[in-house]
């Protein structure tokens, strides 16, 4: 759980001048936001195409568009409706700030399987893997997506926020012979949506017919493509990883699909909250463990039998006797959005827990949150109160997701 | 839309005022709902409230973050728009004009005087 102390709303002055400051309080409290800040390889390409941009996680990123020309006729921009375009055919997102990494080295997935829950050595080639970097507490590291390359190989994306946390906890956990290799030259873009597999199908048929979770590399014309059928929308979808150099001939190329505008950092969080997918800095940190957080069902079934991973004891114990608090789904009553770190009271007025994600699902008109809350409080339909500006707010625990995944099966 | 008006007068908060007699007309600039995106959420303050100049008394919600709106005058609120808080759109829509917030009944009308005109307004503006 993150620190408290953000004011509940802040002057529309502070808005108007700097329109940014809703992103920068998503930041990690204990990561102040670097100066100067990193650009995206596709920096001029965003403001080109309408981009308001604003830091987050160190990086200078789109948080929305005000789109012109033929994208204008596909979606008019703004938050609103970047999200519906996505749920409704494609969105791009440059996800560039993410962490790419090669692991080499022979042995390396039981390497990895030291310091992460899930089943890394019965991963296929051309496979992929959600799961976390633990520590001795049980707590989340980070959250990450591995893909199997080969016996030796794999590849890490992880979020941009914590990546030099994550290389320097590899380098310095992993044996020796096993190579951390970050790639700062590659780029890489989301594409997402119900229409997304048609589109990436005109460019490449083979990759248009991987799985969920499946990973190949693709010429699309010229350009080396490593890509995953995955994403962080609860769409169907693809993450395509490209040299910096070939990024903008490939956004390009993708927005000259009839069905595809670029989507900004403002509906990217809307749609993975109705997705319930959570943020690491808000939904999870290091004081938070996978069986608290939900995520039980990364844990390998292998690894299971063993608990051999950071904080595996302390997990199995968790699931053994009930985590004290659990991630839950909330549906305020009414239209007011219940932000991070709105108090959540339990009908008999005792404190239930905090709200560590919280906003407006556009997709189902009505506002949305994740908290943590006590144990006995956790079950579907539950009643709670929300404090938002010292008001009181009904709510209900509901199941996560809000809208359901459409993922490829 | 928004209009250039002679007697529409604004704040550095980014609200604008009308003044009618006594009675104020407040709402937020339409470069504060350009900013701020699309609203999805509104609250006005109760009937009869007594506002201070610059005390808080509404918000607005975007997707992604809430906001305090200021009373540009010291006075009584005799009338709010409850139909932008059915939809907050209309304030996206016509900031300026059916996206009005509240009326107050002002103490000192002539403080009306005292608040930017739209040049100053647009003068500051352009030091944003």
């Amino acid at each position: 759980m993150t620190e408290g102390g953000r004011p509940a709303s802040i002057p529309l002055a502070a808005w108007a001048q700097n329109v940014e400051t809703f992103v920068a309080q998503n930041a990690l409290p204990d990561d102040p936001t670097p100066v100067p800040l990193n650009t995206l390889p596709l920096d001029d390409w965003h403001r080109r195409h309408g981009a308001r941009m604003v830091p987050f996680a160190g990086y200078s990123m789109p948080v929305q568009y005000d789109l012109s020309g033929d994208l204008a006729d596909r979606c008019r921009g703004g938050v609103m409706a970047e999200h519906l375009h996505t749920r409704r055919a494609a969105g791009l997102f440059d996800v560039s700030h993410m962490g790419q990494a090669f692991l080499t080295g022979t042995g390396v997935a039981d390497a990895l399987e030291r310091l992460v829950p899930a089943d890394i050595a019965g991963l296929k080639p051309g496979r992929q893997r959600y799961t976390m970097l633990t520590n001795e507490a049980g707590g989340i590291i980070d959250d990450l997506l591995v893909t199997k390359l080969a016996d030796n190989r794999l590849f890490l994306v992880v979020n941009a926020s914590r990546k030099e946390v994550d290389f320097r906890h590899l380098a310095a956990n992993l044996p020796e012979d096993i190579q951390v290799e970050p790639q700062e030259d590659r780029a890489l873009l989301a594409l997402q949506g119900p229409a997304a597999a048609a589109v990436v199908g005109r460019l490449s048929p083979e990759a248009a017919m991987l799985p969920f979770l499946g990973f190949t590399t693709v010429r699309i014309f010229d350009i080396l493509c490593h890509v995953s059928r995955l994403g962080y929308t609860g769409e169907d979808g693809f993450e395509i990883s490209v040299p910096v150099g070939d990024v903008e001939e490939l956004a390009d190329t993708l927005v000259a699909h009839p069905e595809v505008v670029p989507i900004g950092l403002g509906a990217r969080d809307s749609l993975r909250l109705e997705a319930g997918l959570c943020l690491y800095g808000n939904d999870l940190d290091e004081l938070t463990s996978p069986i608290e957080a939900g995520l039980t069902w990364t844990i390998g079934k292998r690894r299971k039998l063993s608990w051999d991973f950071p904080g595996g004891s302390l997990m199995r114990d968790q699931l053994d006797h009930g985590a004290t608090r659990i991630r839950v789904g909330i549906r305020p009553d009414g239209r007011a959005p219940a932000r991070a770190q709105t108090t959540i009271v339990a009908a008999d007025g005792t404190e239930a827990g905090t709200v560590t994600s919280g906003g407006f699902g556009p997709s189902l008109n009505a506002p949305i949150a994740m908290g943590y809350v006590r144990r006995d409080l956790a079950a579907d339909g539950t009643k709670l109160s929300l404090i938002v500006r010292g008001k009181t707010i009904p709510a209900t625990v509901v199941p996560l997701p809000f809208v359901p995944h459409r993922y490829v099966r | 839309m928004a209009s250039k008006s002679a007697d529409k007068r604004f704040t550095k908060d980014h609200e604008w005022v009308v003044l009618d007699g006594d009675i104020a007309t407040v709402g937020i600039t339409d470069h504060a709902q350009e900013q701020l995106g699309d609203l999805v959420h509104v609250e006005l303050p109760a009937l009869e409230r007594s506002v201070a100049e610059g005390e808080a008394c509404a918000v607005v919600e975007s997707v992604k973050a809430a906001s305090d709106v200021y009373s540009p005058l010291a006075g009584k609120v005799v009338e709010i728009n409850e139909t932008i808080v059915e939809d907050p759109s209309i304030v996206n829509s016509d900031a300026e004009g059916e996206g009005w917030f509240f009326r107050i009944e002002l103490d000192d009308p002539e403080a009306f005087e005292a608040l930017l005109d739209q040049d100053a307004y647009d003068e500051y503006l352009e030091t944003l």
